[in-house]
């Protein structure tokens, strides 16, 4: 690794002045630092954000559930309050990565980071979640940019995540078997209002699922997505799989989500 | 940075440059060389150690980021003389060939037996262990293990790791 020099603020205001010049935030690390130890990012000051008491926080207010940025996934996971609100999000973080990395990986820092085959966005866009931050707020369709992409500005903060509590969701995930994240992941959420789906890892970046849900509001069955598979101008095909097999795959992780929440 | 963090039991200071990662320090600064690199890209789990209770991959954590932390690593486990009952467990059920995965393997049978405890099915023990490789044993008899020095660990006074979860 590239030396650096780390700062452990102990609040957000001491967070903001520690953030000057060439700077990224520290959460989980378990993406950033495999980063800098192969030398694809380097940074002149590191900010850990792990001396912030209550950035970790997880509480209920009203309709939504909201999730503090420094929230381990095994946090999430085994809240009582996450299973009891919303069971799909807490099974979604227990199928991230391994043990050790959901005892260290954050929220926040999955979002920052919007890997296109990470699990949190898709739950993002499904339970039509809001990013708070340093700066303001953002609505999870916003907030997401693209692969890699987000709305964050230089040295915006992700201070919580909250999401809209639905009547029932659930997140179904096909795993590449050696890397544990998705080759298909497909989070469907039933509102009073709606049936939203999003999907991540098929394409470049997670997305809705228009079609899905047009035809899930008409009836909300395994036939009514049938032969259903996903089309979007932004299908990923790399080693591991091609673009027509995560389409494909999209469309089983599909009906395995709805027929599970019947 | 200078960070004080408890290493089986005793408080340590370490005045390290700030990209120093724990693997690192455990083996070269405090010749614990029981907590082995493998694959040094948070894959593999040859590097296991307890963080306040709970398992995590050494080679992914900065020992700036630490302070105040309490480290458990394979030999603070047990010795030679009083092997932990999940070490027995491994010996019994010839849990290893070359070794080299073992004391992460051990370290997560132990967090497992923790958060699951004795009664732990093998499903649960084989989605547990997703984030350890071993390239000899071909896992049956390292699952074997774990279910059974779980059990052990649950009847043995003091197997119990400081800052854990239960
Ligand atoms: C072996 C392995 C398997 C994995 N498998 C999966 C998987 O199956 N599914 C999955 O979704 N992920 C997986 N991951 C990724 C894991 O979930 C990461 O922990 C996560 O993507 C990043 O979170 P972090 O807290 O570790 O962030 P860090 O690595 O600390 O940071 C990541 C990025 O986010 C920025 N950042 C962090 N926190 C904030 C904040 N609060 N505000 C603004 N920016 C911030 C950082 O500056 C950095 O750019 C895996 C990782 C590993 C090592
Ligand atoms: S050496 Fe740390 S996970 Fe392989
Ligand atoms: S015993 Fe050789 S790697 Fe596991």
């Amino acid at each position: 690794m590239t030396p650096f020099s780390l700062k452990r603020p102990t609040s957000l205001s001491e967070a903001s002045s520690a953030f000057a010049g060439d700077a990224a935030w520290l959460a989980g690390g378990h993406t950033l630092i495999p980063a800098m130890k192969s030398r694809l990012r380097s940074v002149e000051t590191l900010v850990d954000l792990s001396a912030i008491p209550d950035l970790d926080s997880i509480s209920r207010d009203d309709d939504r559930l909201v999730v503090g940025a420094m929230a381990r996934h095994a946090a999430v996971a085994a809240s009582p309050l996450v299973k009891a609100a919303i069971p799909g999000l807490a099974g979604l973080a227990s199928l991230i990565g391994d043990p050790q990395v959901r005892n260290r990986g954050t929220i926040g820092g999955s979002i920052a980071n919007n890997d296109p085959a990470a699990d949190y966005p898709a739950a993002l866009l499904a339970l039509d979640a809001i990013v708070a931050t340093t700066h303001g707020t953002h609505a999870a369709e916003d907030f997401f940019q693209g692969m890699f992409t987000t709305a964050l500005d230089e040295g915006e903060l992700i201070t919580s995540v909250s999401f809209r509590v639905p009547r029932a969701s659930t997140y179904a995930k096909h795993r590449h078997p050696a890397s544990r994240y998705a080759l298909a992941g497909v989070y469907v959420a039933r509102f009073e209002d709606g049936v939203r789906v999003a999907v991540t890892g098929a394409t470049t970046a997670a997305a809705r699922w228009p079609a899905a849900e047009a035809v899930l509001n008409a009836a909300f069955a395994p036939a009514s997505v049938g032969m259903l598979s996903f089309e979007s101008e932004n299908l990923a095909t790399d080693i591991h799989a091609g673009a027509d097999f995560r389409a494909h795959l999209a469309g089983v992780m599909l009906r395995e989500a709805v027929t599970s929440l019947l | 940075m200078v960070a004080s963090l408890k290493i089986n039991g005793a408080l340590h200071t370490a005045s390290v440059p700030d990209e120093t990662l724990l693997v690192d320090w455990l083996r070269d600064d405090l010749g614990l060389t029981g907590t082995h690199i493998g694959c040094d890209t948070s894959q593999c789990g040859a590097c296991n150690v307890l963080v306040n209770g709970a398992s995590a991959k050494a080679c992914t954590l900065l020992v700036a980021t630490l302070d105040g932390a309490e480290i458990t690593t394979i030999e603070g486990l047990g010795t030679a003389d009083a092997l932990h009952p999940m070490q027995k467990a491994f010996r019994t059920h010839h849990a290893l060939q070359c070794g080299f995965c073992t004391p992460g393997m051990v370290i997560a049978g132990v967090a497992i037996a923790q958060t699951h405890g004795a009664d732990v099915s093998v499903d649960t023990i084989r989605h547990e262990l997703e984030g350890n490789l071993c390239r000899c044993t071909g896992y049956q008899n390292i699952v074997a293990a774990i279910a059974a020095g779980a059990k052990d660990m649950a009847g043995s006074e003091g197997a119990r790791i400081a800052g854990s979860a239960q």
